[in-house]
């Protein structure tokens, strides 16, 4: 991004000749299934007028630059269906907080990105528009939920997308696809405009192929909106300015074992391993921490998420907009038969599951017990950064899955979640990069947590990585350029 | 509580509710400043205790006119505990405990009329900011009950949180109704009912209710908890959901608002601004104006009321107090309601109210005279004492002048002073009217009396 910027600055390129030639990569790996919705006129006349600002004097690095927004994210130009045939065609009336941010950057929206349904998966199977295929291998799955935005970015559609992470929906999908993904500190990014799955951990973030664009757009999505009651006011920070600005030397980085212990996939392991080895061999310091919690993360998100988004999800109720129902009895059947046929079946899984937790008589047992539970997972890091700067483990056990393979086994799918939920759960930023490949070819993805608003020290540490490897750089062997 | 959208009442469906009222997807709540502090301005007026954090819940349960699928409320932790109202039912002063006030968004309105075989939703109302206030099972009755919710009206009026119109449903109340054996201690079990949109509904509803109770178990039958609504057409209540039918709500903390955090300073500021509370005026009523309780309320009815006494009291001479009490709530009130007019909107201000009853007071206008020139000033003739002049209603208080007049009505109905002297009563009456009449009513009564009685005497 950081090339194309400098290219579109110098007149080497245009904005809509940029854009042509995403959408013919769109066009020509249409079999990945990354889009829901591609905008091919709206999105030149968007380039168009990047082209004019720039002939105008305006500049700036995302000027210009095509990105996709995953489908979650409401915008007015298209439709935002969030993978359900609940919203298949609902148009929503105004911007999310990101996609005007990213607008007035002067990004190019070229269209919507597949997902799972509502967010609701680790491998974007769960979709009402098609299972995504990973780049990389296109039996299988390139993670999820933001596993369109994550196959666009690593077929190289687009230089870079936006996703959500509520348990992991940014790392995970990045680290399958082989590209960078943040997950900012909860209330960093606005959720205005985002369609809710689980509120208190929902958050948007940045997909792209190196953590130095991951910055460039974080100054863009960041901050304070007035409209969402947990964005945080704070003085906006650069995070490209910053990059360099880390010194790897005495840098304490804490590996807890349980990272890299039993159900760890060796070729993960060894990748991660030799990650660490680098930042080691640059002065920095490993230190051993422990998240006594840790295993307890996995049953603490599957109990609160599923709560929040039984209540969340509510408002599908074919009143309003959305589908509904053509044939009905009365209201209870109206609403029955319009959820019934409206959600998928992962979907509506959650909705029971966080119902139940949530119900009279086991209130307490559950969503309470989990929610003490989730206090003592943020005492851990506290207290796990008393003795390390950040965080290094892998983003999943395994690399990318067999489409099909998991998803009969929701709870196999669910444990795939065990490095990523704990920080979701404590609301702390997460960074995946690619650090190597496994047996079979496919990425395995790097995870960098730190501490609260520690978003620039993650991306510098990234960045530093990245100046020294080029595993970011690699090219999926299905989508050669 | 939770958008930016008008809550004006009456406006055409649908079109003052915002994305965040019909909960599009996507939208976001963000409390509403102004409601939180009327909410503490309420607990600091009742005494009760401002919690400096509280917390919006859940409240989960699907109706089409309930957008989101969840109502937002305060539901384990309200914004004030506790505290009282002081009210008086006939002479005798009562306090009821308050449990809680709570604020919540209220729903929208599901339309039945109007829509063959459909129902219209409107989501206006969706949204607008409530703040529900609990009272501890202490009112003892209908009378009572009803004594206690225009205390609480008036109260909300006078401290600028509420417009106070049951109608627009901009105060609504629901009454838990049970009844006990006289020495019982234990209550017995209630039913709650809905939709009493007037005082006078409530105390209906609430005796209905209780004779119901009383014959179910006279009748050797049990009273089962339920909502029941007040039908004011057939003067009864029906049930609309018995305790068995109650939903499971599913509280939980709502994950999109951080807990409500109220600061010293906000309310010390709100404490600053707090007007005089009714109480505390009525009290300075009876005590700087020797007002019985009974005036004092009335002339407290309204935060408007009180202002406008207090202003045609300053400056008055003591012996016109009890008067000024009485044009305030006899013809002024009268005419105020008789052509809707609020009372700081009067047609006769506070300062020519207090002349008016200064001339009483002096003897230049004689009661019926007073009134007359009141009607006038009221319907834009001029000032007070402009209206004496223009009409000539000067009283004749030359007590010259007036026993020549009681002298000729004397020689001229020798009649009556004859019936008078050999015991008719009635004869006087008839004596003073011929000489008013002769003055046209400018006669000092007083003064025609005291002549008539020593010359027959």
């Amino acid at each position: 991004m950081t090339e194309l910027s400098a290219a579109l600055a110098a007149r080497k390129i245009s904005s809509v000749e940029l854009a042509r030639l995403c959408l013919e990569r769109i066009r020509a790996h249409r079999d990945l299934n990354a889009f829901i919705t591609v905008d091919e006129s709206g999105s030149l006349e968007a380039a168009r007028l990047a082209d004019e600002r720039r002939a105008k004097g305006e500049g700036g690095p995302l000027l210009g630059i095509p990105i996709a927004h995953k489908d979650i994210l409401c915008t007015r130009a298209l439709r935002t269906t969030c993978g359900s045939r609940m919203l298949e065609n609902y148009t929503s009336p105004y911007d999310a907080h990101v996609v005007s941010e990213l607008e007035r950057a002067g990004a190019v929206m070229l269209g919507k990105c597949n997902m799972d349904e509502f967010a609701m998966g680790s491998s974007s199977e769960s979709s009402h528009f098609g299972p995504v295929r990973n780049p990389w291998a296109k039996n299988r799955v390139p993670g999820g939920s933001s596993g369109g935005s994550a196959a666009a970015v690593a077929a190289r559609m687009v230089p870079a997308a936006t996703g959500t992470d509520t348990g992991g929906s940014i790392r995970q999908p990045a680290a399958l696809s082989g590209i960078c993904g943040l997950k900012p500190t909860y209330g960093t990014v606005s959720r205005y405009g985002l369609v809710a799955f689980a509120s208190s951990l929902d958050q948007a973030g940045p997909l792209a192929k190196s953590a130095a664009d991951l910055a460039l757009l974080m100054n863009a999505m960041a901050g304070f909106d007035a409209r969402d009651s947990t964005s945080l006011e704070r003085t906006k920070e650069d995070y490209a300015r910053s990059l360099r600005d880390l010194d790897l030397a005495g840098l304490r980085i804490g590996v807890p074992e349980a990272y890299l212990g039993e159900g760890v996939q060796p070729g993960v392991r060894k990748a991660v391993e030799e990650a660490m080895r680098w930042f080691a061999s640059q002065g920095a310091k490993r230190v051993p921490v422990e998240l006594p919690h840790l295993g307890l993360g996995v049953a603490v998100y599957y109990v609160i998420a599923p709560a929040e988004a039984s209540s969340n999800l509510s408002r599908f109720d074919g009143v309003r907009y959305g589908h509904r129902a053509s044939e009905y009895s009365d209201l209870v059947d109206m609403y029955a038969r319009t959820r019934a046929e409206g959600f998928g079946a992962e979907v509506k899984r959650r909705i029971l599951v966080g119902t139940y937790v949530l119900s009279h008589g086991y209130y307490d047992a559950y969503y309470l017990q989990a929610q003490k539970v989730r206090r003592l997972i943020v005492r851990d890091f506290q207290s796990a950064f008393e003795r390390c700067d950040l965080i290094l483990g892998p983003v999943a056990p395994t690399t990318a899955f067999e489409i099909g393979a998991q998803i009969q086994d929701p709870v196999k799918m669910y444990l795939g979640d065990i490095f990523t939920v704990p920080g979701s759960l404590a609301g702390l930023p997460g960074l995946s990069i690619p650090c190597g490949f496994d047996e079979a070819g496919l990425p395995v993805g790097l995870q960098l947590t730190g501490t609260y608003f520690s978003e620039a020290k993650l991306l510098a540490a990234a960045h530093r990585y990245q100046q020294a490897s080029d595993w970011h750089l690699r090219v999926p062997t299905e989508t050669p350029l | 509580m939770f958008s930016g959208a008008s809550t004006a009442f009456g406006a055409a469906p649908n079109t003052q509710a915002s994305a965040v009222d019909i909960a599009l997807p996507g939208t976001l709540p963000v409390a509403n400043r102004a409601a939180v502090e009327h909410a503490i301005r309420f607990g600091l007026a009742v005494k009760g205790a401002i919690n400096r954090r509280s917390i919006f819940a859940r409240k989960n349960y699907f109706y089409p006119d309930l957008p989101k699928g969840y109502q937002i409320s305060q539901y384990e932790t309200p914004i004030v505990q506790g505290g009282e109202v002081r009210f008086l039912v006939g002479d005798q002063e009562k306090t009821v405990r308050l449990t809680r006030a709570h604020l919540e968004e209220d729903a929208g309105k599901s339309l039945h009329e109007d829509f063959h075989g459909m129902t219209g939703i409107d989501l206006n109302r969706a949204g607008t900011p409530l703040l529900e206030i609990v009272s501890e099972p202490e009112l003892r009755g209908a009378k009572e009950a009803v004594a206690y919710a225009r205390a609480l009206h008036a109260l909300v009026m006078w401290i600028g949180i509420c417009d106070g119109n049951m109608q627009e449903g901009s105060f609504r109340c629901d009454a838990n109704v049970s009844v006990r054996r006289i020495g019982d201690k234990k209550l017995g079990t209630r039913c709650e009912i809905k939709n009493l949109n007037s005082f006078r509904f409530m105390e209906r509803a609430i005796e209905f209710e209780a004779r119901r109770q009383v014959e179910l178990l006279e009748d050797g039958k049990n009273v089962v908890q339920e909502t029941r609504l007040y039908d004011p057409e057939r003067d009864e209540t029906r049930s609309m959901r018995t305790k068995e039918d109650a939903q499971d709500y599913r509280y939980f903390p709502d994950p999109d608002l951080l807990p409500l955090v109220v600061t010293e300073d906000m309310i010390e500021r709100i404490r600053t601004a707090m007007p005089k509370l009714p109480d505390a005026q009525r009290e300075e009523l009876i005590a700087s104006y020797s007002l019985t309780p009974a005036q004092a309320g009335q002339l407290t009815s309204t935060r408007a009321t009180s202002t406008f006494a207090l202003a045609t009291f300053a400056g008055a001479p003591s012996t016109a107090w009890p008067a000024l009490v009485n044009w305030i709530t006899g013809p002024l009130a009268a005419k105020l309601n008789e052509e809707n007019i609020d009372i700081d909107k009067s047609r006769v201000s506070s300062e020519q109210l207090r002349i008016l009853a200064i001339r009483t007071e002096q003897g230049v206008l004689s009661g019926k005279m007073a009134k007359e020139v009141f009607d006038a000033v009221w319907s834009g003739e001029g000032d007070v004492d402009s209206v004496i002049e223009k009409r000539g209603l000067r009283q004749i208080s030359d007590s010259g002048e007036i026993e020549k007049l009681v002298d000729e009505v004397l020689a001229a109905n020798a009649k009556q002073v004859q019936d008078y002297r050999a015991g008719k009563e009635k004869a006087f009456n008839s004596l003073v009217g011929q000489v008013m009449k002769a003055t046209r009513g400018k006669a000092n009564p007083a003064q025609v009396n005291e002549l008539l009685k020593r010359k027959l005497g």
